[in-house]
């Protein structure tokens, strides 16, 4: 007995020593390999559609981004009320490099551009139906990461100069492994504007004219008159928007407050991210709303400089109402809404504005332009227009939507007290990314 | 209950009067030391269910039969048998026992003799934790090892605790020690979706726990290989011993509190600290809204005096011109977030069997209320353990447990829902409006939490089976063949349910969700064991192979849009707003080895290794070794000491050796993309760059150590010195964002950790009176060494400041040092602390009111580099009185909550009386800065001013406890009646500014994060009752 039991001991060690190695290739199940990633069609597509949910975190578009650009432009028309800290260093222009704010829209705009990186090595595999399509829509993206970027971390573009200002590092290859080329340096603003311009004009000659919730040709076009506008390249701007708004895919709403709030894209939206139940809330509902909409205490009030400036009768000013108190924005009370990033009222008021500036009546006359807005909004029809004029229907008009400390460094408007080149109004590099890239040790901001 | 008792007096008395009666024998038991008698000593037939105990003067009687052997055992002295012969008087003198020289110590894969050990292993022996009222195993264990940090993060029911042993190792992978339960490797990571974190260590129940072993050193933990670098904690449940059944019955019930309070504005105060904060702001502005009515409105005095209003719920205690008039409310909200909770246990365990077959079982039944309102756990325990005795050559027997625990979760430090941040609200806030419903936003400042306690649910069920059966086979002299198979399934059940009223459950008509997971781990070894001895020389070796493979499963839905409060479940939402399920998995492999050769008992060497394969692991680096060799020469057993009378034993030591850490995500080595989702449509996004070269964190340690026992071992202990040096550290390294990732996991990097640690006992009297003291005091020192192209690692993050910084502990806190508020217009200040090329601060004077000039320096260590703890016990004719004195120092602790609690005034959280000291007109010297409203004067949280020293020394336990004589306990039918008083942290000593510096804020605690205090919960005072009966 016992020595059979040591023959069968012997026998279960060898067995043992030799028969459990395939016990430690395990696969991850909520994961897949990057070998496999960009395969196929399907699988190209999939990461395509991955870059739209990156596109749509709550740091960037999905909402924290414009969140920002009206806080940094804060000066009088709302004030910054919540208890978050980093917001209020964005409200008060006391940013610090550590601040979250700034340290995420960096994160989350290289991870976009990382994953359009990997695309566009892949676009062979793609069906060639849909392969135009797709290389679109990633260059769509990459161009609007750019842009924001470049706006937020680098000093205004001067048009009709070198801007060689620093803006950011331009990175178009993927990261596959880690190596001395991803300690990259700043780029120049100019080069930067110039690889946004690329990518958005040869993305609207690849896109098609109607693409769902997708980026379209329209949305390329839309972006790129945003662009040209903030270069102060007026004409070009009015091109790009007289394109889109002669296309006629896309059609003003009835009614101001139709516009707003809305579960699906209207027949105003030329790009909006889209957010679900199955998502984070919209990040503008969690912070120019209440607690009412699924929103936080109304983090963000709206101030009588802002108030006074609509006329009377004026819709607009009906979405405004009163939460907890202090005045609050209606445009961002459904937290599971799209979250409006283009629009087609904006083409109207780049194209009036190009117009009026060049003197000219490209698609229709500044002031034909200026009256379809401002009739939407319930107003009488004006008879004469000035530039002043169609910019205050801008600022009413895409009020609370991320333009405004965009549209002041483009205006050289005054910031509360700081002049619109001041450095406090240029984000930082985040520290945390000086600390891991050393080759930006010396490219921080000034101010910082 | 009554009717229980009788039920067992019953039994037992069957019991007694079925053994015969031949011979009678009687005696007196004395002390060998002290010729003095010893009562209450044991005194059995062996291999029968026969005894009985030694009266007052230490004399026994008892009927055997003429040839049996008589036992004579009492606690703390050396057991004697002695043959009953023709003389019917025997007297015994027992000798105290050797503590810590002749214990059994259980290690890897077997148990050693605690003389012949060479490696460091800390004994903690299970009659010390018991019915200590602490919710999990490791609490019990504070202060009772030498050179072992054990931390709650904060004082919630639910045990979250931090254990280092002899420091942290690793950066990246774990640092807290691997658990072995009766040979299983126990599963320890938490599993639930929200709220505070559960540890699954909970599910212990500590009063089954024989012995604890902690293995500290390379050469005890190395054949644990790849998870042993954090050390090991060996737990061993009770067995059966063979005799009559032996009956223990512990019933305990008492109550927590909140050990330590903050102190906050009232109303009065309050309101005029943020009226003067607001006017301040208002100069700051250029206006002068009281001098100037003109400017009043769009002021921030307007602003703050609306604010006032309506956080009063709008009760008008402003006057016209805005001065206060005094609020009704005086609400001090820290009080609602506490509560006095109540403790109940009650503990039955049984124990026995025959030379064939042992048993011990145990249920027992605990349920303990948090000091937060509505947290909570409650327990049930059973546990079965068998050894059976086949035939002369087989041995077989099981281990199970099951549990089922109930917790009562509270919200995660950094919630608004927490009841520690109820302390932000306004002290004007009336708790509940006039119609008697809580008060809520806009009136309170933020959410009110109360309305978490009142309208959502949210409970946790454990169930936790753990289980594990052994078969040996004698298959030669010596040799036995040892096969285990065992599992761990941890299972866990969450329902939250948010009612509309909550700040969840708002604006989608109330919330819900539901998550299921569980852990399975099925662990299965087999091991050979061989003992002999030729002539002097003895040898023993162990040799086997260990399989290991765990998986974790998840599935969770939530949903909101429910038809009313009513209704709990998700059959009921309107709307599914997410579902998912999720799995992961691992696997081990491993071959170990251990070989034991002494020489007379004198000359003692060990060689242990262990090979492991891991798929957490690269394919380039999937398999690791990690061998070590230890030496031990004990020298009072040479000729030189042997007839020492000072020297009783001295043992030198030395080992050294490999240990590796294998903590970290499953899946780290491969390149990845996640996956995601749009619009309603799935897709991936690269998610984790591949290495394939990802392979074992590896620790080499060294240790020197002493055992000594002087005096007959009346003064006894061990000192130990030791160096490990972790190199390859499972590290994820920041790397440029702009990559499009944040981390990466890699092998970079290195850590020192090099410490003392000194334990002494002494037996201070022995004898009817008696008095042990045992200290235990370490030191560590903790170093990051290397982080390869780095020098520091920091998230750049505004909130905490902990980095890890070459040259430096890990997590030190880095950043801005304050200096103060500038007399001259109450700004605070920093020093500007200029650095020269090399990192050398240059500059340790110029000051500088803005945030971003300040150069950040390293400011203090978050986690205590001395640790010590003394334990007295003292007794006398039954009454014993036992306490443990337990304390750290050397850390400091990073006050966030305090940015927005001491911040004066930046914005309407209440605030703690001490910034009613803010500097007022130029001239004032003081460190609280001017308050401003709206605009920051100092409150930015990477700033010195926010740290406070978080050394302390707590009472941590106190017995006092009452043992009825014998011969009353046996009037009465029982064994033994045992009334006890026990108290947990009753002082607690420190500067500390927060609640309790034993804290590590629960949504931050990491490696790196530790030694942070936002909102987070003092530990509980406790003072329980409890009587046990044995029969």
């Amino acid at each position: 007995m016992k020595k059979l039991l040591s023959i069968i001991a012997i026998a279960f060690f060898c067995g043992i020593f030799s028969g459990c190695n395939k016990q430690l290739d395990l696969k991850p199940s909520q994961s897949i390999d990057e070998a496999d990633a960009l395969k196929t069609d399907e699988n190209v597509k999939a990461v395509l559609q991955g870059a739209y949910y990156q596109f749509g975190q709550a740091g960037i578009y999905g909402g924290c981004l414009l969140r920002n650009a009206e806080l940094l432009g804060g000066d009088g028309e709302l004030q910054w009320v919540g208890t978050y800290i980093d917001p209020r260093q964005i409200y008060l222009k006391t940013i610090l490099t550590t601040n979250s704010e700034v340290d995420l829209q960096w994160a989350e705009s290289y991870e976009v551009i990382n994953t359009i990186n990997n695309i566009l090595t892949a676009l062979d595999v793609v069906n060639e139906g849909d392969r135009d399509r797709v290389h679109g829509e990633a260059l769509f993206l990459r161009g609007l990461m750019y842009f924001d970027l470049v706006r937020f971390f680098g000093e205004q573009y001067k048009f009709g100069t070198t801007n060689d200002q620093l803006g950011v590092p331009l990175v178009l290859t993927p990261t596959k492994v880690l190596g001395p080329d991803n300690f990259v340096t700043r780029s120049t603003v100019e080069e930067v504007y110039a690889q946004v311009l690329t990518d958005l004009t040869l993305a609207a000659s690849l896109l098609p004219e109607e693409n769902d919730v997708y980026a379209s040709k329209g949305s390329a076009n839309a972006l790129l008159a945003r662009v040209y506008l903030q270069k102060g390249d007026y004409a070009n701007a009015l091109d790009a928007s007289d394109a889109v708004i002669s296309s006629g895919i896309y059609a003003l709403q009835p009614t101001y407050d139709k516009v707003f709030n809305n579960d699906n894209n209207t027949s105003e939206d030329i790009f909006a991210t889209q957010i679900t139940p199955l998502d984070y809330i919209s990040s503008m509902t969690e912070f120019f709303s209440t607690e009412d909409y699924g929103g936080r205490d109304g983090d963000i009030i709206i101030l009588d400089g802002h108030l006074n400036l609509y006329s009377p009768g004026d819709q607009r000013y009906d979405l405004f109402f009163n939460g907890n108190g202090s005045i609050e924005c209606g445009k961002w009370n459904n937290k599971f809404g799209v979250v409006n990033l283009i629009r087609l009222a904006e083409m109207y008021l780049i194209r009036a504005e190009c117009n009026m500036r060049l003197s000219s009546a490209t698609g229709a006359t500044p002031l034909e332009d200026y009256n379809v807005i401002h009739t939407r909004a319930g107003l009488d029809p004006a008879a004469s227009v000035t530039l002043e004029d169609i910019l205050l229907e801008r600022r009413l008009e895409l009020a609370f939507e991320g333009f405004k400390i965009h549209d002041m460094r483009r205006l050289h408007e005054n910031v509360a007290s700081l002049p619109y080149n001041d450095p406090k109004l240029v984000y930082p590099i985040p520290e945390r990314e000086i600390n891991a890239n050393p080759s930006l040790a010396n490219q921080q901001n000034p101010g910082y | 209950m009554k009717k229980i008792l009788l039920f067992i007096f019953v039994l037992c008395g069957l019991v007694l009067t079925a053994a015969g009666q031949q011979k009678t024998v009687t005696g007196t038991v004395t002390g060998a030391e002290d010729g003095q008698p010893v009562i209450g000593a044991t005194v059995t037939v062996k291999g029968t269910s026969v005894g009985v105990s030694t009266d007052i003067n230490g004399k026994y009687q008892i009927s055997v039969t003429p040839g049996s052997t008589l036992e004579f055992r009492f606690l703390g002295m050396k057991s004697r048998e002695v043959v009953v012969g023709a003389t019917s008087v025997i007297d015994v003198a027992l000798e105290l026992e050797l503590k810590g020289v002749d214990e059994v110590v259980v290690v890897g894969y077997g148990t050693q003799i605690k003389s012949k050990v060479t490696g460091s292993i800390s004994k903690v022996d299970g009659a010390t934790l018991q019915n200590i009222p602490v919710p999990t195993v490791e609490q019990a264990l504070q202060g009772k090892s030498a050179g072992v940090f054990i931390e709650s993060v904060n004082g919630k029911s639910t045990g979250t605790t931090n254990i280092r042993i002899r420091g942290s190792s690793s950066i990246t992978a774990t640092n807290q020690p691997l658990f072995v339960v009766d040979g299983i490797p126990l599963t320890t990571e938490a599993l639930n979706y929200s709220g505070a974190v559960i540890n699954p260590l909970t599910s212990i129940n500590f009063n089954d726990v024989e012995s604890i072993e902690i293995l500290k050193d390379a050469a005890s933990s190395a054949i644990y290989g790849s998870r042993g670098t954090n050390g090991v904690v060996i737990i061993t449940t009770k067995k059966g011993t063979s005799g009559a059944t032996k009956l223990n019955f512990t019933l305990q019930t008492g109550f927590n509190e909140a050990s330590r309070r903050r102190e906050f504005m009232n109303s009065q105060q309050y309101v005029k600290y943020f009226q003067e904060a607001a006017y301040n702001s208002d100069l700051i502005d250029g206006i002068d809204p009281i001098n100037n009515p003109a400017d009043y409105e769009n002021s921030w005095l307007e602003f703050a005096n609306g604010r006032m209003e309506r956080y009063s719920g709008w009760a008008a205690i402003l006057d016209g011109s805005g001065n206060y008039t005094g609020s009704k409310a005086n609400t001090d909200w820290q009080d609602l977030a506490f509560q006095r909770g109540r403790i109940l246990s009650a503990d039955f365990s049984a124990q026995g069997g025959t030379d064939k077959l042992k048993f011990f079982t145990s249920l027992s039944y605990n349920n303990s209320n948090g000091i937060l309102v509505s947290n909570g756990i409650e327990k049930i325990n059973g546990r079965l353990n068998i050894d059976n005795k086949v035939n002369n050559f087989t041995d077989l027997g099981f281990t199970l447990s099951l549990n089922r625990t109930k917790i009562d979760q509270v919200s995660a430090d950094n919630a608004f829902s927490t009841p520690m941040q109820l302390v932000a609200l306004a002290p004007i806030t009336p708790e509940k409006d006039l119609s008697g419903e809580l008060s809520q936003l806009p009136v309170t400042t933020y959410y009110n939490g109360l309305l978490d306690v009142k309208y959502a649910n949210r409970n946790i069920l454990e169930y936790r089976t753990v289980a594990n059966g052994y078969l040996t086979f004698s298959l030669l002299k010596g040799l036995k063949w040892r096969n285990e198979f065992g599992f761990d399934l941890y299972n866990l059940k969450e329902n939250g349910r948010y009612g509309k009223e909550t700040d969840t459950g708002a604006g989608s008509n109330g919330y819900g969700f539901t998550n299921y997971a569980q852990t399975q781990n099925i662990t299965t070894k087999s091991y050979l064991d061989y003992l002999t001895k030729i002539g002097d020389f003895d040898f023993s070796g162990v040799l086997g192979t260990e399989f290991q493979y765990t998986s974790v499963d998840n599935a969770r839905a939530e949903g909101e849009q429910f038809p009313s409060d009513a209704l709990k479940t998700l059959a009921s939402a309107g709307l599914i707003t997410g579902a998912t399920s999720t799995v992961t998995q691992y696997s081990f492999l491993s071959y170990f080895s251990r070989l034991n050769f002494d020489f007379k008992d004198k000359y003692l060497v060990t060689l242990s290794g262990r090979v492991d394969g891991s798929s957490r692991f690269g394919e380039n680096n999937r398999y690791g070794f990690f061998p070590a060799a230890s030496l031990g020469w004990v020298l009072s057993k040479e000729g030189f000491l042997s007839n020492n009378s000072t020297i009783s034993f001295l043992k030198l030591r030395t080992s050294y050796g490999l240990t590796g850490n294998a903590g970290i995500d499953n899946f780290g080595h491969l390149g990845l993309y996640g996956i995601h989702r749009y619009n309603g449509l799935g897709g991936t996004a690269p998610s984790q760059l591949k290495n394939p070269d990802l392979g074992w964190e590896s620790t080499r340690q060294i240790d020197f150590g002493i055992d000594y026992g002087f005096y007959k071992s009346r003064i006894s202990g061990e000192i130990d010195f030791y160096a490990k040096k972790t190199r390859d550290l499972l590290l994820n390294i920041p790397v440029p964002e702009t990559s499009g990732y944040g981390s990466q996991m890699k092998n970079i990097g290195s850590v020192d950790n090099k410490g003392i640690e000194f334990v002494i006992n002494t037996n201070n009297l022995t004898g009817k009176f008696y008095w042990n003291t045992s200290l235990n005091l370490s030191y560590n020192k903790n170093r990051v060494t290397n982080l390869g192209e780095q020098t520091i690692i920091d998230q750049g993050s505004a909130r905490y400041m902990n980095v890890v910084k070459v040259g430096e502990p890990i997590g030190v806190f880095y950043g801005a040092e304050y200096a103060g508020v500038d007399p001259a217009n109450g700004d605070a200040l920093w020093y500007v602390n200029t650095k020269d090329a090399n990192g050398i601060v240059t500059d340790h004077t110029t000051t500088t009111n803005d945030f971003n000039s300040a150069n950040f320096v390293v400011l203090g260590c978050p986690t205590p580099n001395f640790l010590g703890a003394i334990t007295n016990v003292v007794g006398y004719k039954g009454f014993e009185l036992s306490f443990t004195f337990q304390g750290v120092s050397g850390n400091k602790i990073h006050l966030i909550g305090d940015q927005w609690m001491a911040a004066n005034g930046v914005w309407y959280d209440n605030q703690l009386t001490s910034q009613l000291a803010s500097w007022k007109q130029a001239g004032d010297v003081t460190d609280v800065p001017q308050a401003r409203l709206g605009y920051d004067n100092g409150d930015q949280s990477r700033n010195s001013r926010y740290l406070s020293d978080g050394s302390y020394i707590k009472l941590r336990t106190l017995v006092f406890s009452y043992e009825i004589p014998k011969r009353i306990a046996q009037k009465a039918g029982l064994d033994r009646i045992r009334l006890f008083i026990q108290g947990q942290n009753l002082l607690t000593m420190t500067r500390y500014k927060g609640w309790d510096p034993e804290v590590s804020t629960d949504f931050l605690n990491d490696n790196i994060t530790s030694g942070c205090d936002f909102y987070s919960a003092p530990q509980p005072r406790s003072l329980v009752f409890g009587i046990t009966i044995g029969l």
